[in-house]
C-alpha cells in the first residue's frame, strides 16, 4: 500500500518536473503575472501622458501668460511643449502637448493615442474630453487646476498616501494569485493528467492490475498538494522579496486554507474528467469551469462593482471563497477562527464532487 | 482452465461478440485468427475482466470477475492493444510502478529486464524507445506477477519481422520454462501458426473454426490454391468446373482473383482454356496448398490483414 502509494506520486511528480514547459506555466507564469501587474499597478513616480494642443489662432504667441506655463516654448514650434504637475507624494505626472490640428487630434483620440484635446482660443482654454472617461476626467482636473495657478489644492499637506503594507494593490493581488494558482494547477494538472492517461489506455491497464484505485487517486491529490505548496511558497518569497509583501494573520490558518482549497480543486477536475478520454472535449470543459471564476472571482479586481445579485452568486464560487479567505489572512491578520467555515465549505465541495466523479468514473 | 460458454456482446447496433464458446486447457497456447473487427480484442478484454459480456458466462479456474476480482489480477498478465506509458519515465521505473502494484521487489524487476532484452535501455525514457522495445516492455509488465493466465492483444502489430522474432523467442522461452497458459490476438496467421497449439478463427463476433494448424488445413477439405491476375476484367460466374471450386474470389477492378480447388492438376488445364476463351492473358499466376489465409477466405471470401 505504502510502496503504491509513494510510486504512483513519484510518478506524478517526475511526469511534471521533467516537463520543462510545465514547470514554466505552472511556476514561473504566476510569478511573472505578479511582478507585471504588481509593477503596473504599484509604482506610480513615472507617468507621461499625452494631450492634444489645438491651437488655431496662435494664441501661444500672442500671450505671455499661456506660454509661461508651457516649458520648452520656442518660436520655431519644434520642441514638444511639456509640463510637470504633481508633487512627491502622488507621484509626477509629465504632460507633453502635441501640438495639432483639430482633425489631426480626433485621430489621435480615435486611436487612443490622448484622451484630452486642449483647445486655445483667444482669452480661454476649452478642454474636449470624454466625461465618462477617469483617466481624461483627471488630466483636466490637473491640468486646469495648473493652469489657473490654483495648485494650492494639490498641494501635499492634507494627503497622505496609503502605502502601509496591506492596502497597496500588490497585497490584494498576491493572495488572489495564490487561489488561482491552486485551481489553475488542479484543474489543468489533474483533469488533464487523467484525461491523457485514459486516451493513452495506461488506466485502463492500470486498473487491469491490483492496484487499489483508491491509492490513484489519493496519490494524484497528494503529488498535486506538494506541488501546489511548491509554487505558493515561491510565489511567497518572490512577493516577501521584491514588493515586501507579508502575512499579518495565520500561518496554520494559511496552510489549512490551502489544504482545503486544494481538496476541492482535486474533486472538481476529477468530477470534470470521470468520462471523456478527449483532450478536446476536456480542454472544454476544463474552460467551462475556470473561465467564468477567473473573470467573476476577484483574482485581478474586486467583483464589488458588479450589481448585489450577482456578487451574492460570485461569493459562492470556491475560487472566491479561496481567494477571499487566503486574502483576509494576508491583509485583515484573519486566524483559524475566522476559517471555520470556509473550510468547511471548501473540504465539502471537494468531498461531495470527488465521490460523485469516482461514481460514475470511467477507467477503461 | 478459462471457460467461455455463450457469450455475446453488443456496441450499439454492433454485435460485437456474438455467441462464443470457448473452452482452454492449462498450459495451452491459444491464438485468436481474424481480420479487424472480428471481435478479438472484445472477447479478450471480456476475459481480462476490462468488460462484461451482456450475455453469457466467462470462468477462469472457476472464478468469476464479479466475486474473485483481486485474486483474477494477481493471476494474470496481460497487454493491451498500443498502450502507452508514461512518457518520461525510464523503463526502470516503469516496472517499478507496476511492480509496486503487486508488492513485488527489485529482484523480479532485474529478472524481467534480462527476460525481455532491456537492461542496456532501462535508464532510457518510454518516449524514446522503439516501438519494438515498447512492446517487449508491455510483455515485461504483464510478466512481472509471473501470471499463470497470459492475454496478450496484438502483441506483434505493426513491428518489423526481427522485432516480431524478438517477441515470438520470448513467448516460446516462456513455454517450456513455464507451464504458462496464453491467449493472444493476432492477424498474422504465421504468428498463430509458430506460437500456438490451438487456433480459433474469428470474424464477425462467432468462431469460424478452431483447432491445431493440421487439424484445421485437414478439417476444412484438403484444398489447393491458384491465385492469378490477368490484363482485363474476368466474369466471376462463368468460371468452369462450377461444383470443383471451394471458393473463388476475384477482384474486378484489380483483374485478380483467388480459386480454391479440390484437385488442382484435373483443374488447371479447364481454366488456363477458359482464360484464351476469354480473350485474357495471364500477368501471374502461382499454385499452392492452401494455407490459413486460404482457409479464411473459404469461409468468409476475404483476406485475413483486410
Amino acid at each position: 500500500m505504502i510502496q503504491q502509494l509513494s510510486q504512483l506520486i513519484g510518478m506524478h511528480l517526475k511526469e511534471f518536473f521533467r516537463e520543462p514547459g510545465i514547470i514554466f506555466w505552472a511556476i514561473l507564469f504566476p510569478i511573472l503575472m505578479a511582478w507585471g501587474l504588481g509593477t503596473a499597478f504599484t509604482k506610480k513616480n513615472e507617468l507621461i501622458r499625452t494631450v492634444a494642443l489645438v491651437d488655431k489662432q496662435n494664441t501661444l504667441s500672442a500671450r505671455e501668460d499661456f506660454g509661461r506655463f508651457f516649458t520648452g516654448i520656442n518660436p520655431e514650434k519644434t520642441a514638444p511643449l511639456t509640463k510637470k504637475i504633481g508633487n512627491e507624494k502622488l507621484g509626477i505626472t509629465t504632460y507633453k502637448f502635441e501640438r495639432s490640428s483639430w482633425e489631426e487630434a480626433i485621430t489621435m483620440l480615435k486611436r487612443g493615442k490622448i484622451s484630452m484635446v486642449m483647445e486655445l482660443v483667444e482669452d480661454s482654454v476649452k478642454y474636449h474630453f470624454d466625461p465618462v472617461n477617469p483617466e481624461a476626467q483627471l488630466a483636466y482636473l490637473q491640468i486646469n487646476g495648473a493652469f489657473n495657478d490654483n495648485n494650492k489644492t494639490n498641494q501635499s499637506d492634507n494627503i497622505s498616501p496609503l502605502t502601509q503594507t496591506g492596502t497597496r494593490y500588490i497585497d490584494f493581488l498576491v493572495p488572489g494569485l495564490m487561489a488561482m494558482g491552486v485551481m489553475m494547477s488542479c484543474m489543468w494538472g489533474i483533469s488533464y493528467s487523467l484525461i491523457d492517461k485514459r486516451m493513452k489506455k495506461l488506466l485502463r491497464r492500470m486498473v487491469a492490475t491490483p492496484m487499489r484505485k483508491s491509492s490513484f487517486l489519493i496519490a494524484q491529490f497528494v503529488s498535486r498538494l506538494l506541488l501546489n505548496f511548491f509554487e505558493s511558497a515561491l510565489l511567497l518569497l518572490f512577493a516577501y522579496l521584491y514588493f515586501d509583501t507579508n502575512i499579518q494573520g495565520s500561518w496554520l490558518a494559511l496552510i489549512l486554507i490551502l489544504i482545503a482549497g486544494n481538496m476541492a480543486f482535486t474533486g472538481i477536475a476529477i468530477l470534470v474528467s470521470c468520462r471523456t478520454a478527449n483532450t478536446q472535449v476536456g480542454n472544454g470543459l476544463i474552460n467551462l469551469v475556470v473561465m467564468p471564476m477567473m473573470v467573476l472571482s476577484g483574482i485581478f479586481f474586486s467583483y464589488h462593482n458588479f450589481p448585489d445579485w450577482i456578487v451574492s452568486v460570485i461569493q459562492k464560487f470556491p475560487l472566491t471563497i479561496l481567494a477571499d479567505n487566503i486574502r483576509s489572512i494576508f491583509i485583515e491578520g484573519a486566524g483559524l477562527v475566522e476559517m471555520g467555515v470556509p473550510l468547511l465549505v471548501l473540504t465539502g465541495i471537494g468531498v461531495v464532487t470527488f465521490l460523485s466523479g469516482l461514481k460514475v468514473y470511467k477507467w477503461y | 482452465m478459462i471457460k467461455v460458454t455463450n457469450v455475446h456482446k453488443n456496441f450499439k447496433e454492433v454485435k460485437a461478440v456474438n455467441g462464443i464458446d470457448l473452452h482452454i486447457q492449462p498450459g495451452q497456447y491459444v491464438a485468436l485468427l481474424g481480420p479487424n473487427g472480428a471481435g478479438k480484442t472484445t472477447l479478450v478484454e471480456m476475459i481480462e475482466g476490462l468488460q462484461h459480456p451482456d450475455v453469457g458466462e466467462i470462468q477462469i479456474m472457476e472464478k468469476r470477475w464479479k466475486d474473485h476480482q483481486e485474486e483474477l489480477h494477481r493471476i494474470i498478465g496481460l497487454s493491451l492493444q498500443e498502450t502507452r506509458f508514461v512518457d518520461k519515465l525510464s523503463v526502470l521505473e516503469t516496472l517499478r510502478l507496476f511492480a509496486s502494484f503487486y508488492g513485488l521487489g527489485g529482484k523480479r524487476i532485474q529478472e524481467i529486464l534480462d527476460l525481455v532484452n532491456l537492461e542496456e535501455k532501462k535508464k532510457s525514457f518510454v518516449v524514446n524507445l522503439s516501438g519494438g522495445q515498447r512492446q517487449r516492455l508491455a510483455l515485461g509488465i504483464a510478466l512481472l506477477n509471473e501470471p499463470e493466465i497470459l492475454l496478450l492483444d496484438e502483441p506483434t502489430t505493426g513491428l518489423d519481422p526481427t522485432a516480431r522474432r524478438e517477441i515470438w523467442d520470448i513467448l516460446k522461452s516462456l513455454k517450456s520454462s513455464n507451464n504458462t497458459t496464453m491467449i493472444l490476438t493476432t492477424h498474422y496467421m504465421d504468428e498463430a501458426a509458430y506460437l500456438c497449439d490451438k487456433i480459433v478463427i474469428m470474424d464477425s463476433g462467432k468462431i469460424l473454426a478452431e483447432g491445431t494448424l493440421e487439424q484445421l488445413l485437414s478439417k476444412h477439405k484438403k484444398g489447393e490454391v491458384i491465385s492469378f491476375e490477368t490484363n482485363g476484367p474476368i466474369p466471376p460466374d462463368q468460371l468452369p468446373g462450377g461444383d470443383k471450386i471451394i471458393k473463388s474470389v476475384i477482384e474486378p477492378v484489380a483483374n485478380k482473383g483467388e480459386i480454391i480447388i479440390e484437385d488442382l492438376v484435373s483443374y488447371l488445364p479447364s481454366f488456363l482454356e477458359f482464360i484464351k476463351n476469354q480473350n485474357l492473358v495471364l500477368t501471374s499466376l502461382e499454385c499452392r496448398k492452401m494455407t490459413l489465409d486460404d482457409l479464411f477466405i473459404a469461409m468468409t471470401g476475404r483476406h485475413l490483414n483486410q
